[in-house]
């Protein structure tokens, strides 16, 4: 047991002396959503008449935040597929570690990344105008939230890594995926706008309920959702905290599965 | 003692595919060096990834030191080493990082981990560039922190997959001198290759496989008798080819091969020291000085031919990426 905790650190580690070995990766990584917070709140932020206080830059930010951890599922199908692709898993395969460690390893490592994005991120949200009013124990347990729906979302990466194994198709095949959800949801416009069907969709949609949990949670009134008054979107906070559940139990077993039946 | 034991194993990717293995069986006694010899696509990587415990075989079993291959995978995985046909490194990070990640996978201490690094960037001269990211190294230095990182806890059996393909030369000189190096430490090799000198040189014994399965097996001096003995092979100038071929017959007992093109005659000869001299005496009275005179015996290329029915291709493989292409012709 101890040692399978030492196993996946080890794997942990690795990434994060990447980070430090080529440290233009993290820099874009996190430079990418701060654009995304300017353009959205200059370029949207003039249009749309969010009638809450504070103005739409207190209902963009934690649409943005929850794009962005996300696409940690991004980061971790494309690591696992270069992985992958250089023959780094064969080896890890042929090495007497746990065979959770490797996938365990690049979840954690994918997430501790997030951490350093959203600090950016709420800084950069901060100088423009962000202003979470719900409290410090909210506050924190709001970015604990996103920290836990990146976390849970990076396993159906693995999934995707490891079946694809070739970096570029594993890129293409999550922003064709994951920006129609997170478009297709209430982090930055109404759904009111969107035909009937697309509402329910929308409000099921575990990105609109991950948001409407941290609007919640950061204290902003979520006037972007509950229009067609499904059940998740009056729950939010116990449906996003439901659906992360589902995705670990369910994607976690079949990645382990899956990596140590892989072969090249 | 056997050390590897594989019995009829038998793979075949996806369902309609052919098979790359197909009823392959091979032992090796323990401290001692197989070569695999197969051009590609023979099954040589196939072969090693299932005894490696990379990949389950359809049927047929393996041991490897004495442990069930498909049984226990966990414990065969703490005795063995295995670098790969192409160099399995983490391309970001240095020598150093590299190593001491392994180091620490093979469950070694952080202390540990460190010294067996740094003794292995030594042994392996790649000190210098120990603080270097992978992906500034030649073929040649990944190829030998490769095979470093294999041997960081040092296991009973290893398996090498085309440890010199894509090698130059002299690195190749320099791998085969590590090797043998290991092998007198008494470690148990599994080699693969498609260079039959290379077998030659490093095997104990060597096992040629075509289609999946071992079509001889023997040392190479078995494997070369079973081809024929000895070839006197004489090149001289165009226009005493005639003559010297009368004289090479004269002494060989059998009607020369000649090749009018490259003016090479060539005959089996069954005692050969002896047919050299008393040939190269008769060229002399003849007034007629060879270009080119000597004693071949059969080549393993020879061998390869008569076995397969096919050359072995030597194909020159790019270092890295481009996998595919290159591997099939
Ligand atoms: N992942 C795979 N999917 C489908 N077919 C495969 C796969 N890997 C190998 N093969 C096929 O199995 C056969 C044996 O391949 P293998 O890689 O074992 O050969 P090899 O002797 O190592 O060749 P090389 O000298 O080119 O490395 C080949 O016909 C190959 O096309
Ligand atoms: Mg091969």
């Amino acid at each position: 047991m101890l040692q399978s905790v030492s196993d996946f650190l080890v794997i942990t580690k690795r990434q994060l002396l990447q980070m430090i070995r080529i440290p233009e990766v993290l820099i874009f990584a996190t430079i990418q959503p701060a654009m995304f917070v300017l353009l959205f709140r200059f370029v949207f932020g003039g249009a749309i008449d969010s009638g809450v206080k504070g103005g739409y830059v207190q209902l963009l930010m934690p649409g943005i935040f929850v794009q962005t951890v996300a696409f940690t599922l991004a980061a971790t199908a494309v690591g696992l597929a270069a992985d992958m692709q250089k023959g780094l898993i064969d080896r890890f395969r042929s090495l007497p570690i746990s065979r959770s460690a490797v996938v365990i390893g690049r979840t954690v490592g994918d997430t501790l990344q997030n951490v350093v994005t959203l600090i950016v991120m709420g800084l950069v949200g901060f100088l423009v105008g962000w202003r979470p009013s719900s409290g410090p124990v909210k506050i924190f347990f709001g970015f604990l939230f996103l920290l836990a729906f990146g976390y849970s979302m990076s396993w159906i990466g693995v999934i995707i890594g490891l079946s694809v194994r070739e970096e570029r198709v594993a890129q293409n095949l999550v922003f064709m995926t994951v920006f129609p959800l997170t478009f297709l949801s209430n982090a930055f416009a109404p759904t009111t706008g969107m035909p009937k069907i697309l509402q329910y969709f929308a409000e099921w949609n575990p990105v609109s309920t991950m948001v409407a949990a941290c609007r919640e949670l950061f204290g902003t009134e979520n006037i972007f959702g509950a229009t067609a008054n499904s059940w998740p979107s009056q729950n939010p906070i116990l449906m996003s905290l439901i659906y992360m559940f589902l995705l670990v139990a369910i994607f976690a077993p079949i990645s382990v599965r899956k990596y140590v039946r892989v072969s090249k | 003692m056997k050390s590897i034991v594989a019995q009829e194993l038998v793979k075949s990717y996806g369902k309609r595919a052919v098979k790359a293995l197909d009823g392959l069986s091979l032992d090796v006694e323990e401290g001692t060096v197989l070569g695999l010899l197969g051009p590609n696509g023979s099954g040589k990587t196939t072969t090693v990834r299932v005894l490696a415990t990379l990949l389950i075989p359809d049927s047929g079993s393996a041991t490897v030191a004495g442990i069930d291959v498909l049984k226990h995978p966990d414990e065969v995985r703490k005795v063995i080493g295995l670098s790969g046909q192409y160099a399995a490194l983490d391309e970001t990070l240095t020598g150093w990082d590299n190593l001491t990640m392994f180091g620490r996978l093979y469950h070694l201490n952080s202390t540990a981990a460190k010294k067996r690094a740094e003794e292995l960037l030594e042994k392996f001269s790649l000190t210098d560039a120990a603080r270097r990211p992978i992906r500034t190294y030649s073929g040649g230095m990944r190829r030998r922190l490769d095979l470093a990182a294999s041997l960081i806890v040092k296991p009973k059996v290893l398996f090498l997959d085309e440890p010199t393909t894509g090698l130059d030369p002299r690195g190749r000189m320099e791998m085969w001198g590590v090797i043998d190096e290991l092998v007198k430490g008494g470690v148990t090799l599994l080699l693969t290759t498609q260079y039959l000198e290379e077998a030659d040189q490093l095997a104990d014994s060597i096992a040629v496989i075509d289609s999946g399965k071992v079509i001889a097996r023997g040392t190479a001096d078995e494997l070369k008798n079973q081809v024929g003995g000895e070839r006197l092979e004489i090149t001289v100038e165009a226009n005493q080819i005639t003559e010297a071929t009368r004289l090479v017959e004269q002494v060989a007992g059998a009607t020369p091969s000649v090749d009018l093109g490259i003016r090479k005659i060539s005959a089996p000869v069954s005692n050969g020291s002896a047919s050299l001299i008393q040939v190269l005496r008769l060229l002399d009275e003849a007034k007629i000085h060879p270009l080119d005179i000597g004693l071949k015996r059969p080549s393993l290329d020879d061998v390869f031919i008569s076995l397969t029915g096919h050359v072995a291709e030597v194909v020159i493989e790019p270092e890295l990426g481009g996998k595919s292409a290159a591997k099939r012709k």
